[in-house]
C-alpha cells in the first residue's frame, strides 16, 4: 500500500533521522515552519568558507518532512553554497513537475512519488525552504522560515 | 474484527438516508469512500441539488423590488428559508434571522457591528479554550481596536470547559461571553444554556458559535436565551457561502449596520442614507440566492428525518467509534467530554497524523489533519496536531471498524 510514497528509505530516515541533534559550532541557524499542519524545524549549518562542512536539523513533523531533513543533510556535506542551491532546484523539480529524475539527485529520488500527493509536496519542501533562508543569510535569521 | 454490537437505532434506517446523498456512492482509490470529514464540511442530499438547479434552471432572477413573475419566485423561495431557519433555531420573528456567508462573518458581523458601537477601551470580551480561530481572531481585532482585553475560559485534560473558573473571570467589565455550542477539534458539548445565564447576571451579552452544533443537536435559542447564535449553512448538508446569524430584535436594532450598499437602505441622496428595517439592514448587496435557497431544502432535510433521532443515532456511533479506538494500542484521543458530539480526534505514538491521513486516504478513508483552525487547543493538548474522524448520520458502524483496521494497516507501515 502506497510504496510509492513511503519507500522504505523514507520510512528508514523518518524512525531513525541522521544529523537529527543541535549544533554548537553552527554558522548558520534557521527554523522552518509549516502553518498548514504546525510541522517545526530548526536547520544548522557549519559553513567553511563557501562549502557546508556540515549540516543538522531538529525538530518534529510527519515521515515525509523527518526523511526530506534527514537525506538533505546528508546530501549538503561537502557542497558548495551554488551546487546546494542547484540541488534544491532539481529536488524541487522532482516533486512537482513530471521531468525524470536529474542523476545527480543520488538517494533523493525516493521522493518522487510525493508529486502524486501535491497536499504532501509541502512536507517534502520544508526542509529545503529553511536550507535556503540558511544559506542566504550568513548568520540566520530571526523570523521563521514558512512553506506558505 | 468488532466484538461490540454495532448501533442500530430502531426508526433509522442509514442505509434509506445514505441512498440520498449520490457523492457517497463512488469510490476513491478504488475503495468505496468512507467519509468522515463531515465537521470540515457535511455531503449534500439530493434534495439540496436539486433545490439550486431547479433555482438556476427555472427560477433564476435577483431578488426583492422585481415585479416580473421570475423575481417573485425566487424573492419567495428565498425569504421562504429565512421563516425555515426560524423554526430551526425557534427565533422569535423571522427579522431576527440574517443571512451571512457563514458562522465566520455571522461572527465577525458582532463584533464589527455590535462590538464596534458598546465595546471601549478597559471593557472585557470572554472566550473559551477552545474556539475556532474564527471565534478568536475577530475578538482580538476588536480588543486591539478598542484596548479592550480578551479572557479566557480554561478547560481540563478530558476537553471540558472549566464553569468555576469561568465565573470567577467575569466582572463588570464584561461585555460578551462568545463560545462554541460544540468544539469542532474535540466534539465537546458546551453547557451553553448555563454559560449564557451566568454572563446575563454579569450583566454581559452572549454569543454562540453554533456552526458544529447545527447538524447534531435540536437548537432552541429562546430556550438558551441567546443573544446572538450563528452557524453555517454547508456543515448542515446545505451549500457553501450561505449561513444564519440570529440575534434578539432588540440588540440587532440598536446596531449599526454591517456593509453598505443596496437593499440595506430605504432613501439614498448625497446629503443622507437612512437605513432599511430588520433584517435588511445587514443585507447589502445581492446575496447567495441559491445558497439560500439550497440551505432551505437542507434545513427541510434535517427536519423531516427529526433531529432528536439524528442526535440518537450518532451519539451510538461515537460510543462505538469511542470503544473501538480506545481499544487500538498507541492511540490516545485527545477530547474525551462527558457530553460530546460526533468527533474522533486522535494522536497515534510514533505517527503524524499527516501521514495517517495520506495512509488513510488510499483506503478510501476521508479524515481531516492538522490543527483544525483550533492551534491554541492543540498546544493545549501539547500536540502539534490531530486526525480527526467526524461523523454524520450517514456514517455506519461498518464504516468506523473500517476506520479502526485502517489504523492498524498505518500501524503496519511504520511498525
Amino acid at each position: 500500500m502506497v510504496d510509492d510514497l513511503y519507500q522504505e528509505i523514507i520510512l528508514d530516515h523518518s524512525r531513525r533521522p541522521r544529523n537529527c541533534h543541535p549544533m554548537e559550532d553552527a554558522t548558520s541557524k534557521v527554523e522552518g515552519y509549516n502553518p498548514l499542519c504546525g510541522d517545526k524545524l530548526k536547520l544548522f549549518l557549519k559553513m567553511r568558507g563557501d562549502v557546508v562542512e556540515d549540516a543538522s536539523f531538529v525538530g518534529s513533523g510527519c515521515a515525509i518532512s523527518t526523511a526530506s531533513a534527514s537525506l538533505m543533510t546528508e546530501a549538503m556535506k561537502g557542497k558548495s553554497r551554488a551546487e546546494a542551491l542547484a540541488l534544491m532546484e532539481r529536488f524541487h523539480e522532482l516533486l512537482t513537475t513530471d521531468t525524470p529524475a536529474a542523476n545527480d539527485l543520488g538517494k533523493l529520488v525516493v521522493f518522487c512519488g510525493v508529486r502524486d500527493y501535491p497536499a504532501r509536496v509541502k512536507c517534502a519542501t520544508l526542509a529545503w525552504h529553511t536550507l535556503k533562508s540558511a544559506l542566504n543569510h550568513e548568520h540566520g535569521t530571526e523570523d521563521p522560515v514558512t512553506t506558505e | 474484527m468488532s466484538t461490540l454490537t454495532s448501533p442500530i437505532q430502531a426508526g433509522f434506517d442509514v442505509e434509506k438516508v445514505r441512498a440520498d446523498f449520490p457523492v457517497l456512492k463512488q469510490k476513491v482509490h478504488g475503495k468505496p469512500l468512507i467519509y468522515l470529514d463531515s465537521a470540515a464540511t457535511a455531503q449534500k442530499p439530493s434534495v439540496v441539488v436539486d433545490a439550486i438547479r431547479r433555482f438556476h434552471e427555472v427560477d433564476c432572477a435577483n431578488i426583492h423590488r422585481g415585479v416580473h413573475e421570475l423575481s417573485q419566485r425566487s424573492t419567495a423561495a428565498y425569504e421562504e428559508t429565512r421563516l425555515k431557519a426560524k423554526r430551526f433555531l425557534n427565533a422569535r420573528t423571522k427579522n431576527e434571522l440574517i443571512f451571512v456567508r457563514g458562522a465566520t462573518e455571522g461572527i465577525n458581523l458582532v463584533a464589527s457591528t455590535w462590538g464596534r458601537r458598546n465595546v471601549g477601551e478597559g471593557d472585557e470580551i470572554v472566550i473559551s479554550a477552545l474556539e475556532h480561530h474564527s471565534n478568536i481572531v475577530p475578538w482580538q481585532m476588536l480588543c486591539e481596536e478598542k484596548s479592550a482585553r480578551l479572557r479566557i475560559i480554561p478547560m481540563n485534560d478530558r476537553g471540558e470547559l472549566l464553569l468555576e473558573e469561568y465565573e470567577k473571570l467575569l466582572s463588570p467589565r464584561t461585555r460578551l461571553v462568545a463560545f462554541a455550542h460544540v468544539s469542532n477539534a474535540l466534539g465537546t458539548i458546551n453547557p451553553a444554556a448555563r454559560i449564557i445565564e451566568t454572563a446575563h447576571r454579569a450583566g454581559a451579552l452572549a454569543l454562540v458559535d453554533g456552526a458544529q452544533a447545527a447538524p447534531h443537536m435540536k437548537i432552541d435559542v429562546q430556550a438558551l436565551d441567546a443573544d446572538f447564535y450563528t452557524f453555517s449553512g454547508h456543515k448542515v448538508f446545505g451549500p457553501t457561502g450561505i449561513g444564519i446569524l440570529y440575534g434578539k430584535t432588540r440588540l440587532l436594532n440598536a446596531m449599526p449596520p454591517y456593509q453598505g450598499g443596496g437593499d440595506m437602505i430605504r432613501v439614498v441622496t448625497f446629503e443622507k442614507t437612512t437605513y432599511n428595517d430588520l433584517p435588511y439592514k445587514f443585507e447589502a448587496g445581492t446575496p447567495n440566492i441559491a445558497g439560500g435557497i439550497g440551505l432551505g431544502a437542507a434545513l427541510d432535510y434535517v427536519n423531516a428525518i427529526g433531529l432528536e433521532k439524528i442526535a440518537a443515532y450518532e451519539h451510538q456511533l461515537l460510543q462505538y467509534g469511542t470503544e473501538l479506538l480506545s481499544r487500538i494500542p498507541g492511540l490516545r484521543l485527545i477530547g474525551t467530554a462527558r457530553e460530546k458530539a460526533a468527533v474522533l480526534s486522535f494522536v497515534m505514538e510514533g505517527i503524524h497524523p499527516h501521514d495517517i491521513g495520506t495512509l488513510l486516504d488510499r483506503q478510501g478513508i476521508a479524515v481531516r489533519t492538522g490543527h483544525h483552525c483550533a492551534q491554541p487547543v492543540m498546544d493545549w493538548f501539547h500536540v502539534p496536531a490531530t486526525t480527526r474522524a467526524s461523523l454524520a448520520f450517514y456514517n455506519t458502524a461498518a464504516e468506523i471498524d473500517a476506520l479502526a483496521a485502517g489504523i492498524q494497516k498505518v500501524k503496519e507501515v511504520f511498525s
